[in-house]
């Protein structure tokens, strides 16, 4: 219980930010009409593309001389990008079609 | 003033940007430039963390690795993205899925022995990297599912019963390894591979029809996975963002199984498959009648002659990239004073609001698409609704039929107008398996053959009239 309690009391502030991200995610979301679920879709897949900034911090952590981290490190940057770059593309491909109309 | 280069406020604004971005998506008008703001903001979060972020000490040879991985990694991503065809949107988002899925596992892999003995952190490591790889290996299935790679869904025998063990023993493991504080690369392995051998399975035995949902709910677990990285590492924006995506990526999951009146579990778990091939097909038997076959002309003629036609469109249009002949055969029918409109099912295709983005494609006017609650109570005063590959989302099982195993799901009825005119390659039954008394109606009429070459003729035969 005083292990609970701990773990909350130091990292109060990530939890009030999960929490209400929640929530955010939730009401942002709330009344997309169906037209738009791919899109959103593809969106938000673009969006957790952010994991590749803790790639980036793997990296930068790794010794010089961990071969076997450098290179798996650097697989999981070049994933990382893929899903962003590929994602966000993707995602205003769909979109532009929807754009033309008035 | 100088605060507003430091890291922590650039992430600050990436977040907003995807808060920002996700609300803008929501709305027609604003998709697109939504989806540029948060683009823009994680560029900015990217470069931010590769020349702000400074450990002591870190090897050039470290930043030409990423900045390699970076490049390449644009250049395939933006090549992908650019080349595939429209229709094969949602294997293309099953797939990046899955690369960011692999990355978070990865990410676990790699920072593991760098935590030993801190409880917090490795219950965060492990239980980031199994969500990664589940959905990384789920993914893959996922897309090669939707590609076509892998046909049949396949079920194990008492695949639900392995399925759980496995998972439980993976929890078992990651406990021990942190109640121990093992520093055992062996052991870290083997949970690695069993989440991987596990999203297999999870994936493997749902149906097609179900796959919207799956790759959906593996989004979010994927936003799980990058949240459990950000918390390791304290970092705010990849805790906003996967924790953004992941909990409206499981807003979105429920809506779609809310528009296909499936209960989640029920998707997970299985039903779909094994009921149609256990009870329908005696119960098959007897929705068996005579069909009847038309012709292009007579179609071409029955259409000339209706004031009102609704079009429904389905997997087969898209398979036979008969957008653009579509398009045509409405503005065609519309000049000639004929009323003509879609009638979108939410689940029709493989992707909730896949018909709309197939139909944007060839530029079809907004108010021609109607949804499926405002379109239902038209069909009766429609002359003739011509279905094109679509399947499950027509079948009146659902309504009538309580042992058919997608009894309860919405669809359009169809079946009140006063023809229907059905085309489809084949007799072969849709997505979910199971037989379609609609085709032995008496008002229907099957008109076999590729949706393209059949629409193409069909407008080659009213230019005529």
């Amino acid at each position: 219980m005083t292990e609970l309690i701990d773990f909350i009391s130091n990292n109060i502030q990530m939890i009030y930010i999960v929490i209400l991200m929640i929530f955010v995610g939730v009401e942002v979301i709330g009344h997309v009409p169906a037209v738009l679920h791919t899109p959103l879709m593809s969106g938000a897949n673009a969006i957790h593309g952010v994991v590749i900034i803790g790639a980036i911090l793997v990296m930068l952590g790794t010794e010089p001389d961990n071969i076997l981290a450098q290179a798996l490190g650097f697989v999981a940057v070049l994933l990382g990008t893929l899903n962003v770059v590929g994602g966000f593309v993707v995602t205003d491909r769909m979109l532009e079609m929807f754009k033309k109309k008035k | 003033m100088e605060y507003i280069f430091s890291l922590e406020f650039i992430y600050l604004v990436a977040s907003i940007t995807y808060i920002l971005g996700l609300k803008m998506l929501s709305h027609p008008e604003t998709a697109r430039r939504g989806n540029l703001i948060a683009a823009v903001g994680m560029t900015l979060a990217i470069f931010g963390t590769l020349f702000l972020h400074h450990p002591e000490e870190v090897a050039t040879q470290i930043y030409i690795l990423i900045g390699a991985a970076i490049l390449i990694g644009t250049i395939i991503g933006w090549a992908i993205a650019k080349k595939v065809a429209m229709t094969k949107m949602p294997e293309l988002v099953s797939l990046f899925n899955g690369m960011g899925g692999a990355c978070a596992a990865l990410i676990g892999l790699i920072e593991f022995k760098h935590y030993t003995g801190d409880s917090l952190s490795i219950v965060t490591i492990l239980s980031g990297m199994i969500i990664g790889s589940i959905s990384f290996s789920g993914s893959m299935i996922a897309w090669g599912k939707l590609n076509g790679y892998i046909k049949k869904p396949f079920r194990i025998p008492k695949y639900n019963v392995i399925n759980n063990v496995i998972f439980l023993v993976l929890i078992l493991f990651a406990a021990y390894i942190t109640w121990s504080g093992s520093s055992s690369q062996l052991f870290l392995y083997l949970i690695f591979f069993g989440a991987l051998a596990y999203g297999v399975l999870f994936v493997f035995p749902i149906g097609g029809a179900d796959m919207p949902v799956v790759i959906s709910l593996l989004n979010s677990f994927t936003g799980l996975a990058a949240a459990l990285a950000g918390f390791l590492y304290g970092n705010m924006v990849m805790l906003t963002g996967g924790i953004l995506v992941g909990s409206a990526g499981t807003i979105l999951t429920f809506a779609m199984c809310k528009a296909m009146n499936r209960p989640l579990a029920n998707v997970i778990f299985g039903g779909f498959g094994e009921t149609s091939t256990d009870e329908d097909l005696g119960d098959s038997s007897s929705v068996k009648g005579d069909i009847k076959k038309t012709t292009v002309s007579d179609v071409a003629i029955l259409m000339n002659y209706s004031r009102r036609i609704i079009i429904v469109p389905g997997y087969g249009l898209a398979v036979a990239q008969a957008q653009y002949a579509i398009h045509e055969l409405e503005q065609l029918l519309t000049s000639k004073g004929i009323e003509v409109k879609y009638a979108i099912h939410p689940v029709a295709g493989r992707m909730p609001g896949h018909m709309n983005v197939l139909l944007a494609e060839t530029n079809v006017d907004y108010d021609k698409l109607a949804e499926m609650d405002a379109v239902n109570p038209e069909f009766q005063n429609t002359d003739v609704v011509f279905v094109v590959g679509a399947n499950d989302v027509v079948n009146p099982a659902a309504k009538n039929n309580p042992s058919s195993p997608i009894y309860g799901m919405p669809i359009l009825e169809v079946e009140n107008a006063k023809q229907i005119i059905v085309n489809k390659r084949s007799m072969k039954p849709g997505y979910a398996g199971i037989e379609n008394e609609l085709f032995y109606n008496q008002k229907t009429s099957m008109l076999f053959g590729d949706a393209k070459s059949v629409i193409q003729e069909l407008i080659a035969e009213l230019n005529s009239m």
